[in-house]
């Protein structure tokens, strides 16, 4: 059984139309990447699964279970972290105290030990634990967003274009730490415009066109799929 | 002309015309002439004419400091100061000539050339641009028919008047009297002093820069220590009144005025306290930093001690008068930290704080009186009252955050607002008049009894705003550093992500308008309680605007601060009460000065300073 599937949702901004029926499922432990031009409905339908906007029609089941109309901090608890667009760390407080935050909704003894976890994987971060984080760089603020994600351990990681704003250079590590993230059994909705990094990591992925789903397939096949290529990956 | 381009005459004429023009403008709003009713120091100097001196000389001090970053010497620093002491006076020159009867020809001849010189000016650059002759001459023409009419008109206004007062109600005999140091009848002479006074108040800026820094500080202390009790001697009075004898009293004051051998005294002193200070009190302070821990804690103890013996002795020290003052204060004090919790923990705008403070004051009014409104008789007395005081206000912050929860930022603040103001239609209602009085409001609240002592002094009832700051401010302590304080830093921060953290927003901000409002309502009840009477008219939307400024002068977020902003803000007011109206002028002023230099506050937060500091240095650099 799928760990997210996500069926026929249909999101509006006030009256206008954002998605139009937009399916796909997320197996557990996979890699999924949405990909799409700006505007296409990608973080729409991210804000749509982890509860910030309500679908007016469809469903998205999470582990069985309808989430379609659950607040957005009870998902949380259920094991949904979300990365969100531009990063939002706060960016008065320090990076510890981020990382704490985002461990707001566990009150088992293992926060500590995750800390340490969240250290290991971004040894940056424990150099700058009692820097405010708004005087990070961007790539060290994208670090403390996914740090942050997964101190609520989720199952299901939702990331917004990490790539966001960052350099070349940066981009290439970003990826990887999603991939070491995946490896150790978190399953990963990734939604990106850079197609090409993200067909790179992705198992499956699914191309997003005005509010619809125009295709979907393996990620290794739309790599090779003529229209991804002309559309997002640049190659003619 | 190039000599007027040159960087440093720019410095001083700029500066000179900054410190002329608010020499002109206070005076013409009768400030300087108001404040000359105050002497500082017995028939030396009044606060006036301590602005007309003190105006060239900041300019001229702060000239010397951008003059010395140009690589001036102290010589030119000396000449720059009196230049811009001359050309601080000149504006209120000018005015001077032209409000005499010889020389009023000379303001009827400037009002009628205005338009032909900006006429001729404007043309002229028509002219380089190389525009059309007709045009020229057409756009000269109707400049100065435009213009012409204003100022002809007011030329005549003026013929026919014969003074300024038509115009400029405020530029009257008694402030030429003042910036002609009481030369009214020899303007000559009386422009020359003027002239004199306001050089050597910019020169002495001048010489106080360059020299150094240690009997610099020292001299600036005790200047400034003398001229605060001389300005503020009635209120120093009232405090020495409690502890001194009458003819020491007398001796030191002459009615509300510092005479000049005390003045001198206290100079000298604070002079010497000052030097002692700057010599010494960095070697203290390192000494300080470098004791034992444990040291320093007893050293802090000790400190602590002391400060809480001075808040319990207060009212002894300071009398009946000053007492009243503390109490306003200690009520507005309890307001801000309340209101801190919506805006400064958790960032919510809240425009209607004056809500719970008329909730509380109404609830201890009707439950409590014995006037006519007052049905329970004796029933309840004010210790049983405040508790409900509380509960009640609690209850109207959250039925009032109800509706608002899904709003943000600046509609918060107008939906707030707006409850502000139904809390004072309400109250003036006829509906609720049977109730609480409509606009007589309810009279005969009986004071709080206390042990069987009736607390009917403001020295007693300052316990118990002191009682209720303290519980406030521990309990706005403990918050701030639990699960729910970090809960709405969160949400201040960013309510998306917040809610991303798996943070209920909804309930954060609920809890946070709730427990914000119990303090505000327990401030309306000890102000009921104080008063004696309880009005629709004590509740505008001035009380929340002064709750706010208050909290964002002293700093946001910050305790201490929020003290420091009552007294500043609500003490200073109620000292200055003799300069009626003008007080306004000060308290915006202040705030203008305030969010420009110092938009952190006066003691800030560490989260602020924090963001303030971020704002500075948060360029990410992309390729790290």
């Amino acid at each position: 059984m799928a760990l997210l599937e996500v069926n026929d949702i249909h999101t509006y901004y006030g009256n206008i139309h954002a998605l139009k029926g937009v399916s796909f499922e997320v197996d557990s432990g996979e890699i999924i990447a949405l990909i799409g031009s700006n505007g296409a409905g990608k973080t729409t339908t991210l804000r749509t699964i982890c509860g910030l906007m309500a679908p007016r029609d469809g469903s998205v089941l999470y582990d069985g279970e309808d989430i379609s109309a659950a607040r957005a901090d009870t998902l949380v608890g259920k094991g949904i972290s979300m990365v969100p667009e531009g990063r939002g760390v706060f960016a008065k407080l320090t990076v510890e105290e981020n990382l704490d935050m985002g461990a707001f909704t566990r009150r088992d003894a293992g926060v500590k030990d995750d800390l340490k976890g969240a250290y290991e994987l971004f040894p940056r971060l424990e150099e700058r634990k009692r820097q405010v984080a708004g005087t990070l760089s961007g790539g060290e603020q994208q670090m403390l967003a996914i740090a942050r994600a997964l101190m609520a351990k989720p199952r299901l990681l939702l990331l917004d274009e990490p790539s966001m704003g960052l350099a070349p250079v940066l981009v290439d590590g970003v990826f990887d730490t999603v991939q070491r993230i995946a490896n150790e059994g978190v399953t990963i909705l990734l939604v990106e415009q850079n197609a090409h990094m993200a067909l790179q990591i992705a198992d499956r992925g699914y191309v997003l066109q005005s509010g619809e789903v125009a295709i979907s397939d393996t990620a290794a096949n739309l790599r090779e799929n003529e229209t991804v290529q002309k559309t997002y990956l640049g190659i003619d | 002309m190039k000599m007027l381009r040159s960087e440093t005459s720019r410095t001083v004429l700029s500066l000179g015309l900054l410190a002329g023009a608010f020499i002109l403008f206070t005076g013409a709003v009768g400030m300087i002439a108001a404040f000359h009713e105050r002497e500082v120091v017995d028939r030396f100097i009044s606060l006036g004419q301590l602005l007309l001196m003190l105006a060239p000389f900041v300019a001229a001090y702060l000239g010397a400091t951008r003059l010395d970053a140009q690589g001036v010497g102290a010589q030119a620093m000396l000449g720059g100061g009196i230049i811009v002491g001359l050309i601080t006076a000149m504006p209120t020159v000018i005015l001077l000539l032209f409000n005499s009867d010889e020389f009023r020809f000379l303001l009827d001849l400037t009002l009628k050339l205005i338009p032909f010189v900006v006429a001729t000016v404007y043309a002229r650059r028509l002219h380089k641009s190389g525009s059309d002759q007709r045009l020229i001459i057409g756009s000269w023409l109707a400049i100065v028919v435009l213009i012409g009419i204003v100022t002809f008109s007011f030329a005549l206004i003026f013929e026919i008047k014969g003074d300024l007062r038509s115009v400029l109600p405020n530029i009257s005999r008694d402030w030429v009297d003042v910036v002609t140091f009481d030369n009214r009848n020899e303007l000559m002479t009386g422009i020359f002093a003027l002239l004199l006074v306001s050089a050597g108040a910019g020169a002495a800026g001048g010489i106080v820069y360059n020299i150094p820094p240690v009997p610099r500080k020292a001299l600036l202390y005790g200047l400034g220590v003398t001229l605060l009790v001389g300005a503020f001697g009635e209120t120093v009075r009232l405090i020495l009144q409690e502890n001194v004898d009458r003819d020491t009293l007398k001796q030191i004051f002459r009615r509300d005025t510092l005479r000049q051998n005390p003045a001198l005294l206290l100079f000298v002193v604070s002079t010497v306290a000052g030097y002692l200070w700057a010599m010494f009190g960095q070697q203290a302070r390192y000494g300080f930093t470098n004791l034992e821990p444990s040291r320093r804690r007893a050293v802090n103890g000790v400190g602590m001690l002391i400060f809480a013996g001075l808040l319990l002795m207060l009212p002894w020290l300071i009398g009946r008068t000053l007492s009243d003052v503390a109490v306003t204060i200690g009520i507005f004090v309890l307001m801000g930290l309340g209101l801190n919790i919506a805006i400064g923990l958790a960032g919510l705008l809240d425009l209607g704080y004056v809500t719970n403070y008329a909730v509380g004051a109404y609830i201890l009014a009707v439950l409590t009186s014995i006037g006519p409104l007052g049905r329970l008789d004796g029933v309840f007395t004010f210790w049983m009252v405040i508790p409900l005081a509380l509960l009640a206000a609690m209850c109207a912050g959250f039925i009032f955050a109800v509706p608002v929860l899904r709003m943000r930022g600046d509609y918060l603040a107008i939906a707030t607002l707006g409850f502000g103001e139904i809390i004072g239609k309400l109250a003036i209602s006829d509906w609720l008049k049977p109730l609480i009085g409509g606009a007589q409001g309810v009279q005969a609240i009986p004071k709080p009894i206390f042990l069987g002592i009736e607390l009917k002094n403001p020295e007693q009832l300052y316990y118990i705003v002191l009682a209720a700051s303290l519980v406030t401010l521990f309990v706005s302590i403990r918050l701030n550093n639990s699960r729910t304080g970090r809960q709405w830093m969160a949400i201040r921060e960013d309510e998306d992500v917040a809610t991303a953290m798996g943070i209920d927003t909804a309930r954060a901000k609920l809890l946070a308008f709730t427990l914000s409002a119990a303090t505000g309502g327990v401030a309306g009840a000890i102000f009921a309680a104080k008063v004696g009477t309880v009005f629709p008219n004590s509740f505008t939307v001035f009380i929340s605007i002064n709750v706010l400024s208050l909290i964002i002068v002293g700093g946001i977020a910050s305790n201490p601060g929020i003290v420091v902003g009552a007294v500043v803000l609500i003490g200073l007011p109620e000292l200055l009460r003799e300069f009626s109206d003008f007080r306004f002028l000060m308290y915006g002023a202040l705030l203008v000065i305030m969010m420009i230099k110092r938009p952190q506050g006066f003691i800030p937060s560490k989260l602020v300073t924090h963001e303030i500091r971020a704002g500075v240095k948060a360029k990410p650099a992309v390729a790290d």
